[in-house]
């Protein structure tokens, strides 16, 4: 595993992107990560304000028209190798916003994601899990 | 000479939720002029809900906002059932109110959380959000969800608050009166508290009603508004409470309403859990009439309205929606002109807007692009602050 990839299995420092076309609960349970209950600090995960600091992309909410160019910028910003993660129904396939004017496409066809926590909104214990799983397939045991 | 700048605030921010997009005209470090571009978060909802049926469209509005999850369907079953004339049971009618001031518990709670971050009081933001969690835990157990909780149905509610649901609530509310209680010492007692928030953000009488807020905003100044009394619908009739009301619309003013109502929520819903009545929780609807109806549920940020019209067939052929926080946060261009940059961001967040978090915020010199800030910056300059105030 080359050293780069190492560092991706320590502390992940997190850019949490609202990406907008979403209600915010996924961004509110996120949030609750960070509060006493789960408190996944604890582990070395921190939301950081800049995307240039992030190992991970966090994206919540659907595409808007407004908001995929912005997406797609932030993306091409992010030091590689990062991980892209997608939380939430609408990040997922746009959920119930699906047939909206305003939705063009998922996230995925504009760029690329790693990992997928589905729910609407997913519980914190959902996205522990899930960065426990993509911490063990950076590790090659997935 | 003055010095004018830009502060971009958003319209991206990792710690909270729509993107919303202002720009702080800074004279020194007096803010002079704000600018408030929304948008980003533009979904379409109300076209997608003519494309839906009736029911179904409870579930979509339930989407508009994650915090607001039962006050955007209660105001639309509301509408629904002034257009086609539903009696709704008793006992739905009670559930409704209890989850609705369920809702404005944990929102408020948020809220709070929320605002003692931006003063530098971390402490406040995790014990908050560590007393809403056994109040998420009473909507898991009644709804199976911790935030969408489906719960609103044209002509009743979807699941019933079973007999053996009542004391873990009546015990979650015990801990969250004890919560509220000590934040209240907290905020009340706290001269750095004061020193921050009192004369901040002041919106007057005239102001609020000139700019037409709602809900905590406008009852922090003076305001005398609460659509829960004023066209009461759910439970709210068959109820003692009483609306809270503050004179001075400052920034003080808006977080004393906000725990102040925490207790009138408490005290609603534990009226609630005594006087609610067996029996049915929905009625049977049949086909929806043509005509038009108006709904409106006061949400945590204030009244939100639905209407909606009917052609006679299983859709909408409109659905209009009006948010709170649409008014509030225009309101903003009065309430933070004037202050310092290190009040805009308490300032900004006072009127609970979905978006107050100042991440992302980079203060550029507006010719030369020489000076830059970013969000962390801003909040440290809040933050340090009240650290002064502290050791004074």
């Amino acid at each position: 595993m080359s050293l780069k990839l190492k560092a991706l299995t320590k502390s992940l420092w997190v850019f949490h992107l609202c990406i907008g076309g979403s209600c915010n609960n996924c961004d509110i349970e996120i949030l609750d990560l960070l509060t006493p209950r789960y408190d996944v600090e604890r582990f070395g995960i921190m939301l950081v304000g800049s995307i240039r600091h992030a190992d991970v992309l966090l994206i919540t909410g659907s595409l808007t028209y407004k908001s995929a160019v912005r997406a797609k910028r932030l993306y091409e910003q992010m030091p590689k190798p990062g991980v892209v993660v997608a939380v939430g129904s609408c990040a997922l396939g746009r959920g119930i916003f699906k047939d909206g004017y305003n939705t063009p496409c998922p996230l995925d066809e504009l760029i690329p994601v790693d990992l997928y926590i589905p729910g609407c909104p997913p519980k914190p214990e959902a996205m522990i899990a899930g960065i426990v799983k993509l911490v063990e397939k950076v590790k090659g045991k997935r | 000479m003055s010095h004018k700048v830009i502060i971009p605030i958003g319209p991206y921010h990792p710690l909270q939720e729509e993107p919303e997009f202002f720009k702080l005209f800074v004279e020194g470090e007096k803010v002079s002029d704000i600018e408030i571009v929304i948008g980003y978060n533009h979904r379409g909802i109300e076209k997608i809900c003519e494309s839906k049926h009736f029911d179904q469209v409870a579930f979509v509005v339930e989407r508009i906002c994650g915090i607001c999850s039962t006050s955007h369907p209660f105001a639309y079953v509301n509408a629904v059932e002034d257009l086609a004339q539903i009696e709704v049971p008793e006992r739905a009618l009670f559930i409704r109110t209890i989850i609705a001031e369920m809702e404005r518990l944990h929102s408020h709670l948020l809220w709070l959380g929320l605002a003692g971050h931006f003063i530098g009081y971390n402490t406040v933001w995790m014990w908050a959000w560590r007393y809403r969690e056994p109040l998420l835990d009473c909507f898991e157990m009644i709804s199976g969800n911790r935030n969408h909780y489906a719960m609103m149905k044209v002509g009743g509610v979807r699941r019933d608050i079973l007999d053996e649901y009542i004391p873990p609530l009546k015990k979650a509310l015990d801990e969250i009166n004890r919560a509220v209680d000590m934040f209240k010492g907290a905020v009340m007692d706290d001269p750095v508290i004061h020193a921050r928030l009192k004369g901040i953000g002041v919106l007057t009488y005239d102001q609020a009603v000139e700019w037409s807020v709602v809900g905590p905003t406008a009852r922090a100044s003076g305001v005398d508004i609460d659509v829960r009394r004023d066209d009461p619908y759910g439970a709210y009739n068959r109820i003692d409470w009483t609306v809270v009301i503050r004179k001075e619309g400052d920034v003080f003013a808006k977080t004393v309403v906000r725990i102040l109502e925490m207790y009138e929520s408490i005290r609603i819903i534990r009226q609630c859990l005594n006087k609610m009545p067996k029996g049915e929780i929905d009625a049977e609807v049949k086909d929806i009439p043509p005509g038009e109806g108006i709904g409106h549920a006061e949400a945590p940020r204030g009244e939100v309205f639905h209407y909606v019209r009917s052609d006679g067939t299983n859709r909408p052929i409109r659905h209009k929606v009006r948010a709170p926080s649409y008014m509030n946060v225009a309101s903003n261009k009065i309430a933070a002109v004037g202050q310092s940059i290190s009040d805009a961001t308490i300032t900004l967040a006072a009127v609970d807007p979905c978006y107050c978090c100042t991440e992302r915020v980079a203060v550029i010199d507006r010719f030369r692009n020489r000076k830059i800030l970013d969000g962390w910056d801003l909040i440290r300059l809040s933050q340090e602050k009240t650290y002064k105030l502290r050791k004074k």
